[in-house]
């Protein structure tokens, strides 16, 4: 359904953008109807940015993305506004998401006015606690409020909720849990997965690997803007081939397996050379399981 | 004995009126050891680091008292606590990344520190080059700008200055919270490095990541609501947690290796009761799938086995 064709973005930086850093290096990775397809990386590994080229937040340097086969880079403002209708973002901090000064349901009032401005008030508010109540809100205790009332996780649900009303293909989800307490931050993982059984294709992009292997089916570790390793959630966990990954795994604290008990040293990777150069080209290593060779 | 609190109250002054953010809060410290502090944001578990090294400004020491190597530390006195700092007691603070002065060079801030505290530059220069380079920085970094310098490697620069004078007691403040994977496991290995070599004597580590504190941490604490709920050797609260809410955060924490099909997290309902006026009895009573009606009573600590403690009515021993 969305698909990266050989993704590159480079972005100018330094004084009077007299530098060049590439930050996403011959990306390509689709997502099905019905899937969450992690994208995992540490800072600076272009994942934020790959979440931001999808939203069109930012251009696209080199290569395409497609929504059903269609090019969804927008001419003007009629056919972005068309393509939010599809595509919707929810990002990290919920508190900035949203306008302090209003009441945190604006968000739901301010869509009716620029994507159903025929649907009559009732009608809408009979939707909006519908959907509130698919993301497990009781609309109740949440409508009404402001944002300093309500909790991170109560809001990032009142986001997906928003999205939800646009009938939307693909959500974005940049690091929303990241900033959530570990008590609340389940509700909002459990409802992204159930999203699936809507026919949602979700990018949930996130730094830490057990939250992806919580949810996706599919995962793509990125490093240095270029994917490393990409495959069933299942095979690149249990069975990672790029020393990257295998790193990046070994170092992730677990409840039941400690750091100390089988030490291993992490292995010397490749140093970040020249971005603008292809990167190693991805090789099959098992069925439906690809990595970086080198 | 390195550390003993007994009965810690500490209050945030608000406008609407006191936050009880610690209330009631005993603990000891072996020589030696590292203490993990866990718990959702909100309870206390800052806070607790902060009391033993520097009130701020809404902060008010209630009741309570602290001594650390059989000396009392004077918590509510700024000024007498001034003189403890750094040699007694040191602290990685949070935002460690922000804790150089970016307007000068490492080397100097280091010199201006150590003036401060009527010690020579000189003389320790070479003990910290030492020790810069153990955890993988050259002596060059002293004639860097903090701007120059990763946040990992100035996370490292602010852990080996908070403990060049051989602290005592060292509180690490979410200190792994803003790095990367393999960064949070180097920064956490030093902390223990640092203990094995006798840096520091004993350790706080607050944190909010459970599995993060139980790769480093002799014993962990779980605080709620401003009290500590249940304490226990590492190895004991994650295999045979016996308080309800020690279980429930244990039960919400997804893992590398488990997938969404196989098991079903589950979350805490509810959230944790404010602190202005808190509840009577047990804080987590409705949040509790246990709950009954004693647990309106103040919940009794219960000593399951040797050093595990939990303060709850259903704990059997």
């Amino acid at each position: 359904m969305l698909e990266l064709k050989n993704v590159w973005k480079s972005y100018r930086v330094g004084a009077l953008g007299s530098k060049r850093l590439v930050a996403v290096r011959d990306v390509s990775i689709d997502i099905a109807p019905g899937e969450v397809l992690s994208v995992v990386g540490e800072s600076g590994s272009g994942k934020t940015t790959i979440g931001k080229m999808v939203l069109q937040l930012t251009s696209v340097s080199r290569g395409s993305i497609l929504l059903d086969g269609a090019d969804v880079t927008a001419k003007g403002h009629a056919q972005r506004k068309e393509y939010y209708r599809k595509v919707q973002g929810v990002f990290q901090d919920p508190f900035s998401s949203y306008n302090p000064i209003f009441k945190a349901d604006r968000v739901f009032e301010t869509l009716r006015e620029s994507y159903h401005p025929q649907v009559k008030k009732a009608e809408w508010n009979a939707r909006v606690e519908e959907v509130l109540q698919s993301v497990r809100l009781d609309p109740g205790s949440v409508l009404g409020k402001y944002p300093h009332q309500l909790s991170g996780g109560q809001l990032q649900r009142m986001l997906i909720a928003r999205a939800l009303l646009l009938d939307i293909k693909v959500l974005v989800a940049d690091e929303i849990i990241s900033m959530l307490d570990a008590s609340t931050r389940i509700d909002v993982l459990n409802l992204l997965a159930e999203l699936r059984e809507r026919g949602l294709g979700v990018l949930f992009i996130t730094h830490d690997l057990s939250l992806a292997n919580y949810i996706s089916e599919r995962v793509v570790i990125m490093r240095h803007g270029a994917v490393v390793e990409m495959g069933e959630t299942g095979k690149v966990f249990t069975d990672p081939q790029h020393p990257y990954s295998r790193n990046l795994l070994g170092s992730v604290p677990q409840l039941h397996r400690k750091w100390s008990d089988d030490p291993v040293e992490p292995e010397a990777l490749q140093p970040d050379g020249d971005r603008e150069a292809d990167p190693a080209p991805l090789v099959k290593v098992g069925d439906g399981h690809w990595a970086a060779a080198g | 004995m390195a550390l003993q609190v007994e009965d810690l109250r500490v209050h945030y002054r608000t406008t609407k009126g006191d936050v009880h953010a610690l209330d009631g809060v005993s603990f000891s410290l072996e020589d030696g050891e590292i203490v993990g502090l866990a718990g959702e944001s909100g309870c206390g578990k800052t806070t607790l680091g902060k009391s033993l090294i520097r009130l701020d400004g809404r902060m008010r020491h209630v009741g309570g008292s602290a001594v650390l190597d059989g000396d009392e530390l004077p918590i509510g006195d700024d000024r007498a606590m001034n003189a403890r700092r750094w040699k007694e007691v040191s602290i990685i603070p949070q935002y460690s990344m922000s804790a150089l002065n970016p307007t000068r060079k490492i080397g100097k801030m280091t010199a201006e520190l150590l003036r401060a505290r009527g010690k020579s530059y000189r003389s320790l220069k070479g003990e910290l080059v030492r020790r810069l380079e153990l955890v993988g920085l050259s002596e060059k970094v002293l004639d860097n700008y903090p701007i120059e310098l990763s946040g990992g490697m100035k996370q490292r620069v602010v852990m080996v200055l908070s403990t060049l004078l051989d602290p005592s007691l060292l509180i690490a403040d979410e200190v792994t919270s803003a790095l990367d994977v393999t960064n949070q496991k180097a920064v956490a290995e030093t902390l223990v490095k640092f203990r094995d070599m006798g840096f520091v004597k004993s350790m706080i580590v607050v944190t909010h990541d459970l599995s993060l504190v139980y790769q480093i941490a002799d014993t962990i604490m779980v605080m709620y609501a401003g009290r500590i709920v249940e304490k226990s050797p590492a190895e004991t609260i994650i295999k045979a947690p016996k308080h309800p809410y020690t279980k429930a955060l244990i039960g919400a924490l997804p893992e590398v290796g488990l997938e969404y099909g196989d098991e079903r997290l589950k979350s805490i309902p509810g959230k944790p009761p404010h602190l202005l006026e808190p509840p009577t009895g047990c804080r987590f009573r409705d949040r509790c799938p246990l709950a009954s009606e004693e647990c309106f009573q103040e919940p009794p600590k219960v000593v399951v086995d040797e050093g595990h403690e939990v303060a709850c009515w259903k704990a059997e021993v």
